[in-house]
């Protein structure tokens, strides 16, 4: 690359840096104050750009129309960002965190449909900006006028921050609330309407940098996920709730991107490398990198310890012998499933176990191990891709594959892991991300091996497996004894040891605990257990895609734990059977499908904030205390 | 002004307040004492609303504030000044003042940063120092006068003379007995009597979370077997 090119790929970058600036700007400062990670943030954005498209077409794409259409785009996402907060957000705070993270997850589901029925699935090119559609020639190439426009004006949204911030009463106010949000109140600060000054605030920033980025990029749907990918690498690079460290990440990730697409292709060593192929991955390197030197980001502060009283996990209740009487007879019922209905009954039943197996895993190290995994699909999918590429690749047996599957799980997770439980709370919550993240860029990109986004076909059981029931049998078997056997750690002195770090990790190291290494031990146990759920999948289903280690699947587990509850034990496998039963119902049987799955889940958290089964135990228990 | 009937207050399952009842004047200085652990911290929290009371009644000025959220609580006019102080550490003192700003009050002195820079010279000369930056007695002056900004008729003081040198000590006392003067009414806790000496009128003495002993603070002086049972270590 010439010197010339080089320097304006860096320009390029700089107005990349604008639009991702302003998203995550409004995401750290809705974190600093609520506590709230905001998943529906890319969604606002993505508002923001559908809003100003069809605004300018309204209202003419004349210097006036453009940018009328523009602020009022972000005024309308702002609004509607305000309404998230007092419909939803305001009844999730008293919640745990993860079920706020469910909720903003429902809502990213609900603008999705929102907007494919508003807009279509078509992407939507909008108009150059007036006055702005030329280029100037710098070193001799082209540059668009826009692009130096943005430039200059991420920088001024920084200073009006600021000012905002730092000179006004209603900024020294939520200054004041991030730090200490109990000791505001004790002062008359109301934090409602604090909050949701924030959340709108955040919501304009969001929608302003989705409606200001149109001249440059379509509007799709697809950009809410990929925004809020981006977003959450920048503002945890930054520091969480840090203004400036969020101008100065994204200003970081946009020039390593761009400094990737220009240069293309390099060979080091003789082996050739595709650069421009590896943006996705980077930045999820360069956050795992920042994450490991300084967890707390570029510009944030080391967390305080919270205030308040301290919160106490609910005690895991040890099951009763009924209990277990009820979940044998439990298997004993499924295994006589096949005799009165074949077809669509078992291939539903199979996902449900494999499903619980994966949300029973992932339970272990989230609940009693205390470990927030936001990536927990990688190792499902790497499981699932070992299996696939052992019987396709190395021609292996279909049961070695079955057998060493598990173990490319916990490979994964044994290297992801050595770094995660360096970190804890939303840290390491971003850093599973991060991992799973680079997992399916891998596999999205590689296409030699992988098959890339096509994934792998032909992935079939051995002759003796291929009927639908016995299939069903193998699933049944190797899922309930996965899930006891994971049961069973849980009340061993590993299991205790386990709760014991999570609750008070210096308490336990100082009873000659290592926590290091007794979380990475369980990390790498749940990877092996998904690893086994994900080869069974793959097998189930004859084929494996990328979508198999994608962010939607580490979701998908995270709702199914919490739907069932964090800290209850059978929990998981109900909010797995529910979860799953609910998303192939509707998916064959309705539209706009995700809106409903959102819907629902936005109604349970509201309706049962501890999960179903966390709810149906306090009941229980409240009856008990009477009796 | 500020009346306590029957109050109980529980962590979780451990209930750490039993039927306390009390009640404190205008222009009276309340003292709360009893050793580490009595449950005198957790009463001023339950006071300002920042911890549930599970039964018992409070009222302030009149109006029953058990149910109420600490910010409305605030608003009505009760001050509270938390033991760790608190101070809001990235912002400087003018802007931590300007976090307890409220209206001004009908029935209650009006403070602005310019008097309460008048009852502790020592913040006045601080102005746009960060809080993070201030030693400990700074801290506690800031904490008190953030809590002025909001014209309080009462105000709650968690151990205000807690770790502090003898000279702030006898700055906080002038401040307090200067307040009393003002009509405020004052409730502070304490492990011991030294402070209390020089501005308490009454005292209570909890200890497990019961009361043990209300009185004029006379009283408690004219009763060393009291103090020895429940004050000493």
């Amino acid at each position: 690359m010439s010197a010339s090119a080089a320097f304006l790929q860096l320009l390029n970058g700089l107005a990349s840096a604008n639009s991702l600036f302003l998203v995550a700007a409004g995401l750290s400062l809705i974190f600093g104050v609520t506590r709230t990670i905001n998943f529906a943030h890319g969604s606002l954005y993505m508002l923001g750009m559908y809003c100003a498209v069809t605004l300018i077409a309204r209202l003419g794409g004349g210097a006036l129309g453009f940018w009328a259409s523009v602020l009022l785009a972000a005024a309308f996402v702002g609004v509607a960002g305000a309404a998230i907060e007092i419909l939803v957000l305001r009844r999730t705070y008293a919640a745990p965190d993860l079920m706020q993270l469910l909720a903003t997850f429902a809502l990213v589901l609900i603008i999705g449909d929102f907007a494919l029925w508003a807009w279509g699935p078509e992407d939507i090119l909008g108009p150059r900006a007036p006055g702005l559609a030329g280029a100037v020639t710098i070193l001799g190439r082209e540059f668009p006028q826009y692009d130096l426009f943005l430039i200059a004006f991420g920088p001024l949204v920084l200073l009006a921050l600021w000012l905002l911030l730092t000179r006004t009463r209603w900024g020294t106010l939520v200054r004041a609330a991030t730090e200490d949000r109990e000791m505001a109140g004790a002062l008359g600060v109301n934090h409602k309407w604090l909050f949701t000054g924030v959340f709108a605030l955040g919501a304009f920033l969001a929608g302003f940098g989705g409606a200001i980025e149109i001249p440059r990029e379509p509007a799709s749907l697809s950009v809410a996920l990929s925004v809020i990918a981006d977003a959450f690498v920048v503002v945890v690079v930054g520091g969480l709730g840090s203004i400036p460290g969020a101008f100065l990440a994204a200003l970081l990730i946009s020039e390593i991107k761009a400094l990737c697409i220009g240069f293309g292709q390099v060979t080091v060593f003789g082996t050739v490398f595709s650069l421009s192929k590896l943006t996705l991955v980077i930045e999820f390197l360069v956050m795992a990198v920042v994450l490991v030197l300084r967890p707390w980001g570029l510009l944030g502060r080391a967390a305080a310890p919270a205030r308040g009283p301290a919160v106490l996990e609910p005690r895991l209740p040890v099951p009763s012998r009924r209990a277990l009487y009820a979940l044998a007879a439990l298997v004993a019922a499924l295994a006589l499933v096949p005799t009165l209905s074949t077809g669509y009954t078992l291939v539903l039943l199979t996902d449900i176990l494999v499903f619980a197996l994966f949300a029973v895993s992932l339970h272990f190290i989230a609940g009693p191990g205390g470990l927030h995994s936001f990536g927990h699909a990688a190792y499902f999918g790497l499981g699932a891709y070992g299996a696939g590429l052992l019987l396709l690749k190395a021609h292996a047996p279909m049961e070695l594959a079955l057998l060493l599957a598990p173990f490319c799980g916990a490979l994964g997770a044994l290297l992801f892991g050595w770094f995660c439980v360096r970190l804890s709370g939303v840290y390491l919550a971003m850093l599973t991300l991060a991992f799973a993240q680079i997992a399916w860029s891998i596999v999205f990109q590689w296409d030699a091996l992988t098959g890339g986004s096509n994934g792998l076909i032909g992935v079939w059981p051995a002759r003796w497996l291929s009927s639908q029931s016995a299939y069903y049998y193998l699933t049944l078997a190797t899922c309930s004894a996965g899930i006891a056997l994971l049961w069973r750690i849980l009340y061993s002195p590993f299991g205790y040891a386990l709760r014991a770090a999570r609750d008070s990790a210096l308490r336990a190291a100082a009873i000659g605990i290592d926590v290091r290494a007794l979380q990475w031990a369980a990390f790498t146990l749940a990877g092996w257990f998904a690893g086994l759920g994900g080869a069974l999948f793959a097998f189930a289903k004859g084929s494996i895609s990328p979508e198999t280690l994608a962010v939607p699947r580490s979701v998908d587990g995270l709702v199914m734990v919490l739907l069932g509850g964090l800290h209850t034990l059978t929990g998981p496998i109900w909010g797995a059977a529910l979860f799953t039963w609910l998303e192939d119902t509707l998916a064959r049987t309705v539209n706009y499908w995700h809106a409903v799955i959102g819907a629902v889940i936005l109604a349970l958290v509201l309706a049962f904030p501890q999960g179903v089964a966390g709810f149906a135990r306090q009941r229980f228990a409240r009856r008990g205390d009477d009796a | 002004m500020l009346e306590v009937r029957h109050l109980d207050v529980a962590y979780g399952r451990a209930q750490v307040l039993f039927d306390l009842s009390f009640t404190a004047r205008d222009g009276e200085v309340l003292v709360l004492l009893g050793r580490n652990g009595a449950g005198k911290s957790t009463t001023l929290k339950a006071l300002i609303g920042l911890v549930p009371a599970r039964s018992g009644e409070i009222r302030f000025a009149g109006r029953r504030v058990d149910r109420l959220p600490p910010y409305q609580i605030a608003r009505l006019g009760l001050g509270y000044v938390p033991e760790d102080r608190r101070i809001f550490t990235d912002l400087t003192v003018m802007q931590n003042l300007e976090v307890g700003r409220q209206p001004a009050r009908r029935g209650a002195p009006r403070w602005t940063p310019e008097r309460v820079f008048e009852l502790f010279p020592d913040l006045g000369r601080l102005r746009d120092r960060p809080g993070g930056r201030m030693s400990g007695g700074e801290q506690q002056m800031l904490a008190i006068a953030r809590t002025l900004m909001g014209n309080p008729r009462a105000i709650l003081l968690d151990e205000p003379a807690e770790g502090l040198a003898p000279v702030i000590v006898e700055r906080m006392a002038l401040a307090v007995r200067e307040l009393k003067r003002e009509g405020l009414c004052i409730v502070l806790s304490e492990q011991n009597l030294r402070f209390a000496r020089a501005a308490a009128d009454r005292a209570l003495i909890v200890e497990k979370g019961q009361l043990r002993f209300a009185g004029a603070l006379a009283e408690l002086q004219a009763q060393p077997a009291v103090r020895e049972q429940f004050l000493s270590v």
